[in-house]
């Protein structure tokens, strides 16, 4: 039959409708590997060396620096020719106060990239660029000359860096334990002061106690002169830099991560830095307020809040979806029920973080505090943010999707498999317990995937239950009871903020946000991939061999 | 089929100690109502089960009229009638599995082993127990085969290994399956054919030993190789426990069941011995349902 105008219309709708449909999750796609090329593009070239030029401007001075960004100037009425300017990452901060400087090209009349032109990586200051003069062990010169001193200073800051990682085993081990241990002798003499036991009983305590600090003390004093005289040792050494300018610098050898003369490094050796430089950005402390270093306190908060929030939001998720889908009547009162949780998911997460302050930390931290605490008041125990109570504070946020999602798992079970229990002299409890839930993990599973991919990416309701910028100390370490629920913690999404919004030196930290959006982005993503995992072996378990 | 040698052994005595008590609703003696129809009251010997004037509503809609009949132990009784007509109903009255469904009235009494099962004092798990059901529609718990079978006793509190195994193994043997399964217990139920589910769930109801089984038009999603093999078992299975069975098929009722029960409109319009059912039938209802002139 011929197609008549209107049949051809209707075609004609229908395929522009699904070219629309089409288009737009083709669209929504597109922003989606954009955004995510762009973080990968970003983070991944902050690890990478670029090389040193060293320019000369008209009027003789030099600079030497890594070229970071290039952009047009437009033109002013003071100089009509629209030319171009560079941003030049010159370090040395601790001599000019600025790590980027903004170069027009018009003045730079001589570039080239000298192979004796060093960087050095440093514990504090930043990057320093310049030419290795002299190395020295106070007054004695050990070696000058730029070729001469680079090849003494291998070997020789090889030997610092191991002792500089006696010195932290030193802080961190027996030092750290002693401070600990005295710590909680001066708790348990305020403790003692407390217990109002008789004088004799108090005294003998009291004595016992000091003997015991006595001891500690002396420990300590011990262990101090050591870690001072391996701390002479280690800066024993300097190197003599002398930047492009001329200026001197004396810097101790101990104080630098890392030397380099990326001029005369070949593409492996390049490499080798890079993912040395993206081990030590997973494994390493942040320096220098979290623009340099690493980041592995931020990636162990956020794993740890994650997972303590799982451990509270699925029994709590669960067994209230239990209650609404397999006990409660069904009726008016339920529906509200239902619709006030789906609308809980909807309440800004900042109201959450609020509660949980006013609950969590106020009421029931400063209660735990009172009740067995009292000896460390008016210092707050759990009475202030901690791990517990921002992974707490997440659940309730998540407890919504759980319950929605396992309420859509018990929904799917047959109500016939039901009976075939209840049949078989089951209780209804037995039921629900031994055969609907293991046929609604699944659905459990999918409910906590949404949980743990929203928790890992909140970060307001944190930074008023516990999130710092810095946490002396990760929530999990050797001293008893090796997990301290109390600490406060670190995470990636606040790192972000921080680091990108917060800090000194934002042109330095620029690339550090997109390197940690694209961590947390791994993160989050390792965690998801490993729930799907376990919900699709569960899932063959379950189902049968052909689904 | 080998299933017969199985059945026969003695029960070890771990099963023994799992028989729940049973403990009674103090039952007045069985009253003989009705008992001037023939067609409704034929002799049964040694009845196991008795259903005196039972009634069922759903909230206002009454499902079950006045229905009195025994049933005979290790025998089968079949329910026949068209869609609607209470014997469903009427076997999900038995398991008091109808407690499940809200707004369930009933009058009247069954009872089991001179029992009252709607008694308060009945205890409904250990009395599903001893009653056990399988569904129109196969329905596997989603977990192993093995765990399928075990799952009845162990929430009956057997939980030790060597008492499950043998049991998983004789009751699959004993529902005709085990040579099918036995080298996959670790597989998902799931994943067996439709039949297979079928003589699982049979398998599953006969683990936890209980004295009658209830089925409800067990066969109306299989095909008829399925469907023989089904019908077969329960051949077998009569030896053993008192088998009650729904159907829509006629033909199944005639060839598998001693005794048949014709229901319509939620009552019992005949009942006695299958052939004299089917070849003479008392009432005119009963003729023209089983010769096809409706239903």
């Amino acid at each position: 039959m011929a197609k008549n105008s209107t049949t051809r219309r209707r075609d004609f709708v229908g395929t522009s409708l699904t070219a629309l449909c089409g288009g737009a999750l083709a669209l929504n796609l597109l922003l989606i590997l954009g955004l995510l090329l762009l973080i990968g593009v970003y983070g991944a070239a902050y690890f990478w060396q670029r090389d040193i030029v060293e320019l000369t401007r008209v009027d003789g001075s030099r600079v030497l620096g890594e070229i970071h960004d290039r952009e047009s100037i437009p033109p002013t009425p003071d100089a009509p020719e629209p030319g171009e300017r560079i941003k030049v990452r010159v370090g040395n901060r601790d001599l000019t106060a600025n790590d980027f400087q903004w170069l027009s090209l018009s003045s730079v009349v001589d570039r080239g990239t000298p192979g004796d032109a060093v960087v050095l990586e440093r514990l504090e200051w930043g990057n320093f660029y310049g030419r290795m003069v002299e190395l020295r062990h106070g007054d004695e010169l050990l070696a000058s000359g730029g070729d001469e001193v680079w090849r003494r200073f291998g070997p020789l800051h090889r030997e610092k860096v191991r002792q500089r990682d006696a010195v932290r085993k030193l802080e961190r081990g027996p030092i750290g334990d002693v401070n600990f241990e005295i710590e909680k002798l001066r708790l348990e003499t305020r403790r003692l002061e407390l217990a109002r036991l008789p004088e004799a009983e108090l005294a003998r305590r009291q004595e016992q106690i000091d003997g015991r600090m006595a001891a500690r003390q002396a420990e300590y004093e011990e262990l101090a002169t050591r870690l001072f005289a391996a701390r002479d040792e280690l800066m024993a050494e300097t190197l003599v830099m002398e930047t492009a300018d001329g200026r001197r610098k004396e810097i101790a050898v101990g104080a630098i991560v890392r030397a380099l003369r990326p001029n005369d490094m070949g593409p492996l050796a390049k490499s080798g830095l890079y993912l040395s430089r993206i081990w030590e950005f997973v494994a390493d402390d942040p320096r220098e307020s979290n623009t340099e270093g690493g980041i592995f306190p931020a990636i162990f908060g956020t794993v740890m809040m994650v997972f303590l929030m799982s451990f509270a939001v699925v029994p709590l998720g669960v067994l209230a979806a239990l209650y609404l889908r397999e006990y409660a009547k069904q009726g008016p009162l339920v529906r509200m029920v239902r619709i006030a949780v789906n609308n809980l998911a909807g309440v800004p997460s900042i109201v959450f973080g609020v509660f949980g302050l006013g609950f969590f930390v106020y009421t029931i931290g400063g209660s735990i505090d009172r009740l067995f605490y009292p000896e460390a008041l008016p210092t707050p125990t759990f009475g202030t943010g901690g791990i517990l109570w921002g992974a707490l504070t997440l659940a309730l946020l998540t407890v919504p999707v759980v319950i929605v999602a396992t309420e859509e798992g018990l929904a799917a079970v047959p109500g016939i498999v039901r009976a075939g229990s209840l049949a078989l002299g089951a209780t209804k409890w037995e039921t629900t317990w031994k055969v609907v839930v293991p046929a609604a993990a699944p659905g459990i599973l999918t409910g906590l995937i949404l949980a743990m991919a929203r928790a890992a990416g909140e970060v307001a309701p944190l930074m008023i239950v516990g999130m710092v910028k810095l946490a002396p100390a990760l929530p999990i370490d050797h001293h008893a009871p090796f997990v301290h629920l109390e600490r406060k913690f670190m995470h990636l999404g606040f790192h972000i903020y921080d680091v990108g919004f917060q800090s000194p030196n934002v042109d330095a930290s620029k690339p550090l946000v997109f390197a940690t959006a694209l961590l947390l982005i791994v993160v989050v993503t390792v965690m998801n991939l490993v729930a799907i995992a376990l919900r699709n072996r569960l899932r063959r378990r379950y189902a049968g061999s052909a689904v | 089929m080998s299933t017969s040698t199985n059945l026969e052994t003695p029960m070890v005595d771990a099963d023994r100690t799992m028989r729940p008590s049973f403990e009674p609703g103090s039952a007045p003696p069985p009253e003989s109502s009705a008992a001037g129809d023939p067609a409704i009251n034929p002799a049964i010997p040694d009845p196991v089960l008795e259903i005196d004037r039972l009634s069922l509503w759903y909230s206002e809609k009454q499902a079950l009229k006045e229905i009195s009949l025994k049933m005979a132990a290790r025998r089968i009784t079949a329910f026949i009638g068209p869609s609607g007509c209470g014997k469903s109903t009427l076997l999900r009255c038995i398991n008091r599995l109808n407690d499940l469904i809200d707004g369930v009235r009933i009058t009247g009494r069954i009872r089991f082993e001179q029992h009252d099962i709607n008694h308060p004092a009945t205890e409904i798990n250990a009395l599903r127990k001893r009653i056990g059901m399988v569904f129109q529609k196969s329905n596997p718990f989603p977990k192993s085969i093995y765990e399928n079978i075990a799952y009845g006793c162990r929430i009956h509190g057997i939980n030790r290994k060597s008492v499950l195994d043998e049991v998983v193994e004789r009751s699959l043997r004993g529902a005709a399956i085990w040579e099918e399964v036995k080298d996959r217990l670790d597989d998902s139920a799931l994943g067996l054919s439709g039949g297979q589910q079928q003589r699982l769930c049979i398998a599953r109801a006969i683990a936890v030993e209980p004295d009658v089984i209830l089925l409800d038009e067990p066969c109306s999603a299989l095909d008829p190789i399925a469907t023989a093999k089904i019908e077969e078992l329960m051949e077998d299975l009569k030896r053993d426990y008192t088998l009650i069975i729904v159907t829509h098929n006629m033909q199944q009722a005639s060839r598998v069941s001693d005794y048949t029960a014709f229901l319509y409109m939620g009552e019992l319009i005949e009942y006695g011995e299958t052939e004299k059912l089917f070849i003479r039938p008392m009432k005119k209802q009963t003729e023209d349902y089983i010769t096809g002139r409706f239903g």
